[in-house]
């Protein structure tokens, strides 16, 4: 579905990427794991190109997303994504901030799009507060409305950045079910995250991210029971 | 107070000169309104190509353009810039045209750097998460980024249009008769100073308190709307 190639991003001289090769396939929920200032986030946001990438490819629905003649917004369309500090739009109420990205992209009608920003909110459980604003949200509450935020486009895939890092202790496990609840129904996922119980129970593969690089790559068996490089056994060490 | 009232009354109403009065308080709101709409499109829309400019190579030159006019405009005395308007640019258009457009083209330059600053203070997660929903820069920037940029704009916005306003007194150097001018021609024609400029310093003041409280109403009606 996604298949990057040699992906390299340089921030003003520093090497943060150095050289990428990953494919996700249809159906996969991929964890990405390692120490901070790995690139784990910038990785992500090279996937929808909010990163533009130095070098490499980003190859979604066989067309690559760095060639400048690719329609980006249309892609970005079928790619959903989660932010860590929520990004919900302030200025517009719950059911707003759900309809207008269908609205405003894909022609749907008003109508259309509430009933099914509806469905999506009752199955977070917040159809009550579809005409609240995102101000009036627990921390919790506002990244399960990101997520259907994200859902309400259809996407094909879905993106998450660190999306329970900013989040109360207690409120994390709200996120995490809607998260586990859209994997069981076989949405492809790529998950930045430091939840590691997350990673274990509910992904398919785990990336391990090091300087740059994927230092491991496997199964989340293989990776937290059998971890081979020795940069990953002491990362794990230090988080387990 | 008697003998004052007579004054008045000699000097504005047996004259007719409160005619004069009106049409240049008249002259006055229009340019300040005219102006203000001028300024705010041509703010807008420098302040929105300076932020694209940022990361699209191509539109560097037009930056660049934005930049030399907001130093030559900022550079230059309205007045000078109204002279050059009425005597050099725009020799055939008429006086409250030309004062439309150079305060318009003056405030457009203070505009943009207040625009632009609104613009900034919008978290930059607001125009990723619109971006990655699939909208391009201008969609998301009209409906996401805007939108919430007026809040922090609008105060600013308030002081510039009280700025203006006041500003608007030179106009007549080109033969408009705005508020100033027609107090000028009642003192000029009456031998009264004291009243055409009382009652000229006293309109302005209440111009500017009314614009004051109305200012502070739309950022109120903004807020409730805007819960943040």
């Amino acid at each position: 579905m996604i298949s990057v190639k040699g992906l390299k991003k340089n921030f003003e001289g520093l090497e943060v990427l150095r050289g990428i090769d990953v494919t996700i396939n249809k159906g996969d929920v991929m964890c990405v794991i390692g120490p901070s200032g790995s690139g784990k986030s910038t990785f992500l946001r090279c996937l929808n190109l909010l990163e533009k990438p130095t070098g490499g490819a980003i190859v979604f629905d066989g067309e690559d997303l760095t060639d400048k003649k690719t329609d980006l917004n249309r892609h970005r369309q079928k790619m959903g994504m989660v932010f860590q500090q929520f990004n919900l739009f302030p200025h517009m109420s719950i059911i707003e901030n759900l309809t207008c990205g269908p609205m405003m992209l894909k022609k749907v009608s008003r109508e259309a799009a509430e009933k099914k920003a509806m469905e999506l909110l009752a199955r977070v459980g917040l159809a009550d507060r579809a005409n609240s604003y995102p101000n009036q949200l627990s921390g919790g509450q506002k990244q399960r409305v990101a997520i259907v935020r994200a859902l309400c486009m259809e996407p094909d895939v879905m993106l998450f950045d660190e999306p329970t890092s900013a989040l109360d202790p207690e409120m994390v496990g709200e996120v995490l079910d809607v998260m586990k609840d859209l994997a069981a129904n076989g949405m492809t996922m790529v998950v930045v995250t430091h939840e590691m119980g997350f990673a274990r129970e509910v992904s398919n593969r785990v990336l391990f991210l090091d300087d740059g690089v994927i230092a491991e790559e496997g199964t989340p068996d293989a990776i937290f029971n059998h971890p081979q490089c020795e940069r990953l056994q002491s990362f794990l060490a230090k988080v387990l | 107070m008697e003998q004052w009232l007579n004054k008045l009354h000699e000097t504005f109403i047996a004259t007719g000169f409160y005619k004069t009065m009106l049409d240049g308080l008249k002259n006055t709101v229009i340019i300040t309104l005219g102006a203000l709409l001028i300024g705010v499109v041509i703010g807008t829309v420098i302040a929105v190509t300076k932020y694209f400019a940022e990361d699209v190579p191509a539109l560097k030159p037009f930056a660049w353009l934005c930049d030399l006019y907001i130093t030559v405009i900022r550079g230059i005395p309205v007045v000078v810039l109204l002279l050059i308007f009425f005597f050099i640019i725009l020799t055939s258009a008429e006086g409250v045209t030309v004062a439309i457009l150079t305060f318009g083209i003056n405030s457009g330059a203070y505009m943009a750097e207040l625009i632009r600053s609104g613009i900034n203070a919008v978290d930059s997660g607001q125009m990723e998460a619109g971006r990655s929903l699939g909208m391009s820069k201008m969609q998301a920037m009209r409906k996401i980024v805007l939108p919430q940029a007026i809040r922090y704009i609008l105060p600013a916005i308030g002081n510039e249009l009280i700025a203006l306003l006041k500003e608007t007194s030179v106009a007549g150097y080109v033969a408009v008769v705005d508020l100033t001018r027609a107090g000028n021609l009642v003192r000029n024609n009456t031998y009264d100073a004291v009243n055409p400029l009382m009652v000229v310093a006293l309109v302005y003041l209440t111009l500017v308190v009314l614009l004051t409280w109305l200012m502070r109403l739309l950022e109120r009606r903004l807020s409730r709307n805007d819960k943040r």
